[in-house]
């Protein structure tokens, strides 16, 4: 599927398509959206790049195996969970919040890492299944 | 952080299955990991297990959320004896795992896998909440399917798929069951569901939820007509994989079964005399199935069946007597089918083969050995001071007071059967001579390995073992504590008092 149209398209939709990941991420906080979600839009960049440039390309894009994303994803997800425990004395799992809000990104707390690893989590996993699948075709 | 501690378990199963995601291709570095992790987390299932038994229930609400509304962990005791159970057969596991299973399946992140089963088992014991108990069972199911495919073998695919088939159609059943009991009592905390329950009028549709659940748990826990997939699918994985599949997954499904049927449908008249017949089903297929039997692990696999039926029927009868011949019959099963399956795997070791056919001389050639594997035998059948004759004297006591002489002959002809069959065992594996066949060459047998290899062998055999003789000479104390659970959970008010903090 090496078009010309689908190439030159794909070279400018792989940073769009990456930066909206993020704001789906960030707006999950109090509108539809989220880590899944964010995870999904940013894998799926990956892969256009994948279908439009070779598979080898892409994984130049990304330096390192996606696999090695799914741990370090479950472990700021991990961290943030016991964080209450931690920090607070809470139960796990309890949001813990920045008294004030930042800019862009708004109230910074334990559950925006939670999100953050769900989203290279998600990355990661899709990303391996699908390269894998298209390795061995 | 001291509330905190029961779910300490599951924080230190989730740490090491993540910190070994990272070291997925240095083996010998992740078997270290997993060995320490492991003794660390029976550390600190002792340490929330006496902190349980000295100061009472403690719950722990998720999330900070009050309790029918968010997701609670409660460590009553029951709970908290199985994490500790949980704790000591993975830390023997998890030794005999480090040179028994081959690099081959090693190196598709076995350790990590493992210890996210026992995450789940631990979540699903810990767990007050019936629908984060579907979860945990999910849980457990994933990775028990990884490591049952792990390998890649054509039998082990093949036992894969009737094992993950069967139970994913289980937790459908699970799941349509949550539906129809959610649909009568618009709550998910268990013991919100205990007390609202009795305010249902329409007692056929709890009735179906009843049933709907007990084919659900049936067939995790592999009770009369659903039993199938076990036979199927358990001998096919390495030894170390079924000994922890045989200790613990049939017995979380056992240990739902009791938790569903004292807190939310207790002392019905309909599942009494619908889990008694299952029981006795139960204890006779299996008790036969275990004779015909020549592989040893398939023998052993009959056994798990025939000994869920002891202790489904012990819960059917539901008194305190029987529940705690149940409670005492569970923490000693556990130890035990563990045990054996490691046994079968250094049978297998020595040997190179599980055929009862073509073994024998075993104690000519290894007379400590031998003997060692004896008391687990021994303690399997129930020869007095071991450690399963004294579950069976409650539950044969209950079943005689409670007039069910059904049960009660089940019971007896569970027992003889079993010593029939271990008799049968031993004379052939041990006793018998060589007999001439030829072996295979390509293969490492026990006596060709180093002694750090057969440490790792013999110590977790050992380590069982010396838990096994506890439970049978220290019964006393095996004894109150199951005495205390069956009080716990023949009173459900205490638990759901804890929870609900009444």
């Amino acid at each position: 599927m090496r078009t010309i149209i689908l190439k030159s398209a794909s070279s400018y939709l792989l940073p769009v398509l990456l930066l909206f990941s993020v704001f789906i991420l960030l707006r999950g906080h109090y509108l539809p959206g989220g880590g899944f979600v964010g995870g999904l839009v940013a894998a799926i960049a990956f892969v256009l790049d994948a279908f439009s440039n070779g598979l080898d390309k892409a994984k130049k894009i990304l330096k390192f195996h996606p696999g090695f994303l799914m741990p370090v994803g479950l472990m700021i997800a991990f961290l943030s969970g016991i964080s209450p425990m931690l920090l607070a004395d809470l139960p796990m799992m309890t949001g813990i919040w920045a008294e004030n809000p930042i800019p862009v990104i708004g109230a910074i707390g334990s559950p925006l890492f939670f999100d953050i690893g769900v989203y290279l989590v998600v990355i990661g996993s899709s990303l391996t299944i699908i390269f894998t699948i298209s390795e061995s075709v | 952080m001291t509330n905190d501690i029961i779910i300490l378990p599951l924080v230190v199963h989730f740490f090491l299955s993540i910190l070994l995601m990272f070291f997925w291709n240095k083996l010998n570095f992740q078997k270290i990991v997993s060995v320490v992790g492991n003794a660390v987390a029976l550390g600190v299932a002792i340490w929330a297990f006496t902190f349980v038994y000295n100061n009472g229930t403690q719950i722990v609400e998720s999330g900070d959320w009050p309790a029918p509304f968010g997701i609670v962990f409660v460590g009553d005791m029951l709970a908290v004896t199985l994490v500790l159970l949980t704790a000591i057969a993975g830390f023997a596991v998890s030794i005999f795992s480090t040179i028994s299973v081959i690099k081959a399946r090693l190196r598709f992140g076995y350790f990590s896998v493992f210890h996210f089963l026992l995450l789940g088992l631990n979540g699903a014991f810990l767990t007050g909440d019936i629908f984060n108990l579907y979860v945990w069972f999910e849980i457990i199911i994933i990775s028990s399917f990884v490591l049952i495919s792990i390998g890649g073998e054509k039998s082990q695919l093949e036992g894969a798929v009737k094992y993950f088939a069967l139970n994913f159609f289980a937790s459908m059943i699970f799941l349509t069951a949550l539906g129809v009991l959610y649909g009568l009592v618009g709550t998910l905390n268990m013991a919100d569901i205990s007390l609202k329950i009795a305010e249902v009028k329409d007692t056929t549709l709890v009735e179906i939820s009843a049933v709907l659940f007990l084919v659900g748990f049936g067939i995790k826990s592999a009770i009369f007509p659903l039993y199938f997939w076990l036979p199927a699918s358990y001998h096919t994985p390495p030894s170390a994989v079924s000994a922890i599949f045989a200790g613990l997954l049939t017995k979380v499904g056992v240990y739902a079964l009791i938790r569903i049927f004292t807190l939310i449908y207790g002392g019905d008249s309909f599942l009494t005399i619908l889990l008694l017949t299952l029981a006795i089903m139960t204890i006779f297929s299996g008790g036969v199935g275990a004779i015909i039997q020549n592989n040893i692990k398939k023998v052993f696999m009959y056994f798990i069946i025939c000994h869920i039926g002891f202790m489904i029927g012990g819960l059917a009868l539901f008194t305190e007597v029987a529940m705690a011949g149940v409670i005492f019959y569970l923490i000693h099963d556990i130890i035990i089918k563990t045990n054996l399956f490691l046994i079968s795997g250094l049978i297998y070791r020595i040997k190179g083969t599980t055929n009862m056919k073509k073994l024998g001389g075993l104690y000519a050639n290894y007379p400590k050995l031998s003997l060692l594997m004896a008391i687990p035998l021994f303690s399997l059948i129930g020869i007095p001071p071991l450690s399963g004759f004294w579950p069976k004297i409650s539950l044969i006591l209950a079943s005689f007071n409670a007039q069910e002489y059904w049960f009660f002959g089940a019971l007896i002809f569970g027992s003889l059967i079993t010593l029939i069959v271990i008799a049968k065992l031993w004379s052939e594996v041990f006793w018998k001579n060589q007999p001439e066949i030829s072996f295979p060459e390509k293969f490492i047998y026990f006596n060709q390995l180093r002694f750090g290899q057969k440490f790792t062998f013999i110590f977790p055999i050992a380590f069982l073992t010396f838990v096994t003789l506890y439970i049978g000479f220290g019964a006393e104390h095996i004894q109150q504590l199951s005495q205390r659970i069956a009080t716990e959970l023949i009173n459900n008010e205490l638990y759901i008092d804890a929870v609900l903090k009444r």
